[in-house]
């Protein structure tokens, strides 16, 4: 996995578990990898692969039970894909319109596109 | 853990510690950095037994290293930046030491030499430098010390191996481990050492782990130069900027661009993390 410079590595490895529970590869009430192991398979300090595994609980994207370690939760897909949703509209779609007005493209030849991409 | 209190140590006429402490917490990698002649191998083999402090304390889970008592020797692994070149195999090195050590492996000796792909059938004066410091790798971490003390290890090690390097060292670390790594090769150890300790001439600047430091210090990548920054670069495709963290915002640490940081700010940063 490469990681990029910006944001902090703890988050990239947070959106990396998400991509797995998104693709399937980690599915609801799975078992996920161990720290111990995502950290290996990464070459990342344990520590920080434990800051993600910490963001995901509280996100109630895994749980942990004891004897078994961290599992997937019921709804972890529609809880990823609901936050990423808000992250969209919150982050993306705003730049998104500024370039729409700094390029001056109207929204009927974006609905026109979307339209013909059907 | 280790403490080091108001330890003074000096070579003849030149002094390398004046009165510094800190602490090492088990259960991390540490990284170990600072400029050349600072004192980070010193420190080091202050820690092993290999030096004695001349003023102050060093101790090992209430051991004096200097003492060199067998149990706190069996328990301790440093591995120099030189690599032996001894006439003789790596396995037969490792079962020559490895009986002064309680929870040494021949089995994961074995494995890390595979996954190391290091040759088992040459002697260290037959091997490339590379391969001599993984073969000596594969010795300190088959031993199974809870203390691991790396000095520069990835000097001379090609690409591939960085990344096994990376991956046989998190797989060291547990919650009784302590590895410190002393390093001016920061991008090889990058995410993989945390917390992080600078040590300057007579002291120590920082000794802080990533969520502390990105409690206090942000990074900002960005299309200018910030004005009174701790420290700003030219990047590819625009600037690095180390600022105060004021509005509470999480960042990445650039471990190069904190070190110039930190050299630049000696007191302001010190006193920031304290």
């Amino acid at each position: 996995m490469d990681f990029n410079g910006h944001k902090p590595i703890y988050l990239q490895i947070y959106d990396h578990v998400c991509e797995r529970i998104l693709s399937g590869e980690f599915r609801s009430g799975d078992r996920v990898m161990s720290v111990r192991e995502l950290g290996v398979e990464l070459g990342v300090n344990p520590n920080t692969v434990m800051r993600a595994f910490e963001r995901l609980q509280m996100k109630e994207i895994i749980a942990t039970k004891r004897g078994i370690g961290f599992y997937v939760c019921e709804d972890a897909k529609e809880k990823i894909l609901s936050e990423q949703k808000k992250d969209f509209l919150e982050n993306e779609v705003p730049e998104f319109l500024k370039k729409m007005e700094l390029y001056g493209i109207k929204i009927e030849e974006i609905v026109s596109l979307q339209q013909n991409s059907k | 853990m280790i403490k080091i209190n108001n330890l003074d140590f000096a070579y003849k006429n030149t002094q390398v510690f004046k009165s510094i402490s800190l602490e090492f917490q088990k259960g991390n990698i540490y990284g170990l950095l600072g400029e050349n002649g600072v004192g980070k191998t010193t420190l080091l083999k202050l820690i092993c037994g290999l030096q004695t402090p001349q003023h102050g304390s060093v101790t090992v889970d209430e051991l004096t290293p200097s003492e060199r008592q067998p149990e706190f020797l069996q328990n301790v692994y440093f591995l120099p930046e030189e690599v032996i070149t001894e006439d003789t195999t790596p396995e037969k090195f490792i079962q020559k030491i490895g009986c002064f050590y309680p929870r040494y492996d021949f089995g994961l000796f074995n494995k890390l030499m595979g996954e190391l792909e290091v040759d088992l059938s040459k002697k260290f004066n037959e091997l490339s430098h590379g391969q001599k410091k993984k073969a000596l790798l594969a010795c300190a971490l088959s031993l199974q010390t809870d203390y691991l003390f790396l000095d520069e290890p990835t000097n001379g090690l090609d690409i591939p191996s960085k990344a096994l390097f990376r991956k046989v060292i998190s797989q060291y670390c547990s919650d009784e481990t302590t590895v410190i790594i002393s390093t001016h090769q920061v991008k090889d150890v990058e995410n993989l050492i945390d917390p992080i300790v600078i040590l300057d001439r007579d002291d120590v600047l920082l000794n802080a782990s990533f969520a502390e430091i990105t409690d206090k210090i942000y990074f900002e990548y960005g299309p200018e130069r910030i004005q009174n920054a701790y420290y700003t670069e030219m990047l590819p495709g625009g600037y690095i900027n180390v600022l105060p963290n004021t509005e509470h915002m999480e960042s990445n640490v650039n471990i190069e661009a904190l070190f110039n940081a930190v050299m630049k700010n000696k007191e302001t940063i010190k006193n920031l993390m304290k």
